[in-house]
């Protein structure tokens, strides 16, 4: 079984730190923590740096097009605590923007591009935020849902 | 005086340095590398978008495509995430779990001899390439024999594995078993404990720990940079657990570390496959799973340890046949992102042995 963060801990933690900034993410995986988009490169860094938590590793960046809104999930794992965390970043529908951890991991460059070119997030402060699958004039981001797929 | 200047050069997408249709535009001051900028997305089919359109196992067979090199992994990822999903993994029968263990490290097998082939022939070394393929063509014989396709072999299944195997392909498995060490034996003859390769990769294109860990580098790659992570060891799953193995590490992390990481993990391979075969237990190879899949609403991120890092699939499903979205961690992809860091500098002709070493399969890193 995965081997899971102690949730009310790391959220107290950093909401004592750099204000009101975290919240529990109620889903299946009970891992989830939903943090404000603001925060999210101070938390990123806290959570990496911490050695109470020390995820080192970035596992995993993905991006959802729900209903009502844009969630990045960012997937984190310590190599030596070996337990997880999930990072969610709820965006608003009609201007998804979130600050870019390219500073703290640099897998995240490639990641936060493909979201990008595939579901238009704009990852502000990313040194270079291209299209990297598609050719650089196509038109729109094929895996929002509202993407047509009739020729 | 002479006039020199920078000249700008297009590696691939047709060079058969880059392994498939990656392009890499360099800036050379003479022979030596200035600046490396990646270009990919040649082979990008949408295979996300495509799952999004496609029942839970209807993309079962997609797999395959993805890293080419060892389809029967790729499928394993896939549906055990489904697995997950359903909150079936408890209900999979103990004999689809050692067949899927031993088809796991047989694909292991086959994809570590081809990265050995291509490494030995971009270090320039054809001859070694031979004992590579030749290795390859067996293991991919018995996944023939099992699924009737040599690449993509789609075998698993949600719930266990499509076929069940005979005595005489366990007789054959023996014969591979007891083949490989030797074979192993003769790559570290043939090709890494050659002078001139040594001469070609040691030192060359050095990752340390730290920056692994910065740019997310997983699997074999990881653990040439001495970072102690196997999947298979710290988040046990199938019957992983049961098999004793070693995780080797090395320190250097250069190219020459990244071959011989895989030379070592050959060998471990070819261990847990004759743990795994002496116990197979009889029984059914399918658990019991409805005709229609319903995953109920929710979400699973589940990676496994592949051949070339930890693939992962992150699953949302919304209660429907189809999955909400299904996105593809690869391995590749982000293992190449560290590409243009480790070329600065080098020279030409040292690019192309780092970026081999790296092991990187364009249907993964394009999807």
């Amino acid at each position: 079984m995965d081997k899971i963060v102690d949730r009310e801990a790391l959220v107290g933690e950093l909401n004592q730190k750099f204000g009101n900034c975290a919240e529990i993410f109620e889903d299946n995986t009970n891992q989830s923590i939903k943090v404000m988009p603001e925060k999210l490169v101070d938390v990123m860094t806290e959570l990496r740096d911490n050695p109470k938590y020390d995820f080192k590793v970035l596992v995993n960046l993905n991006s959802v097009d729900y209903p009502e809104n844009f969630t990045v999930v960012y997937h984190l794992n310590s190599l030596t605590y070996l337990h997880k965390a999930t990072v969610k970043v709820v965006l608003d529908k009609a201007n998804p923007q979130v600050p870019s951890i390219t500073s703290v991991w640099k897998a995240a460059n490639v990641q936060e591009r493909e979201a990008y070119d595939l579901m238009g997030i704009v990852f502000t402060g990313h040194p270079n935020l291209k299209r990297i699958l598609l050719a650089d004039d196509w038109v729109g981001h094929p895996l929002r849902k509202d993407y047509n797929l009739q020729a | 005086m002479l006039k020199t200047q920078e000249l700008t050069l297009n590696l691939g997408p047709h060079h058969p340095s880059t392994h498939g249709v990656f392009r890499c535009v360099l800036n050379l001051d003479g022979e030596y590398i200035t600046k490396a900028v990646n270009h990919t997305g040649y082979l990008h089919r949408g295979l996300e978008k495509l799952a999004e359109s496609r029942t839970y196992t209807q993309f079962i067979p997609y797999n395959g495509r993805l890293d080419y090199c060892s389809g029967m992994l790729n499928e394993l990822t896939y549906v055990t995430a489904v697995e997950k999903l359903m909150g079936i993994t408890e209900e999979i029968p103990e004999r689809a779990e050692y067949i899927r263990v031993i088809m796991s490290e047989v694909q292991r097998l086959a994809n570590h001899a081809i990265y050995f082939a291509s490494m030995a022939l971009d270090t320039a070394g054809a001859t070694a390439w031979f004992y590579g393929f030749r290795d390859r063509e067996k293991c991919l014989d018995l996944i023939e024999m099992a699924s009737g396709q040599r690449m993509m072999p789609n075998y698993m299944r949600i719930g266990g594995v499509s076929d069940d195997l005979d005595e005489n392909w366990f007789k054959l498995l023996k014969e591979l078993v007891d083949y490989m060490p030797s074979a192993v034996d003769e790559y570290e003859g043939i090709l890494t404990g050659n002078e001139i390769f040594q001469a070609r990769t040691v030192g060359v294109g050095p990752v340390s720990k730290e920056m692994a860990l910065d740019y997310g580098i997983t699997g074999p790659n990881a653990r040439a940079s001495g970072i102690d992570t196997d999947l298979r060891r710290d988040e046990p799953y199938s019957v992983y657990d049961r098999f004793k193995f070693n995780v080797p590490v090395r320190k250097n992390g250069d190219s020459f570390d990244r071959v011989m990481i895989r030379i070592d993990e050959m060998r471990e391979s070819i261990k847990i496959i004759e743990q795994a075969m002496k116990d197979v237990p009889e029984g059914p190879i399918m658990a019991k799973v409805p005709k229609v899949l319903k995953p109920p609403v929710g979400e699973v991120y589940h990676r496994i340890e592949n051949a070339k890092g930890h693939l992962g699939f992150h699953l949302v499903s919304d209660g429907s046949t189809k999955p909400y979205r299904n996105h593809i961690y690869s391995p590749c992809f982000v293992n190449l992102g560290i590409f243009p860091e480790m070329a600065e500098g080098l020279h030409l002709m040292d690019a192309v042995v780092a970026l081999a070493s790296v092991d990187i399969v364009l249907g993964e890193v394009d999807r």
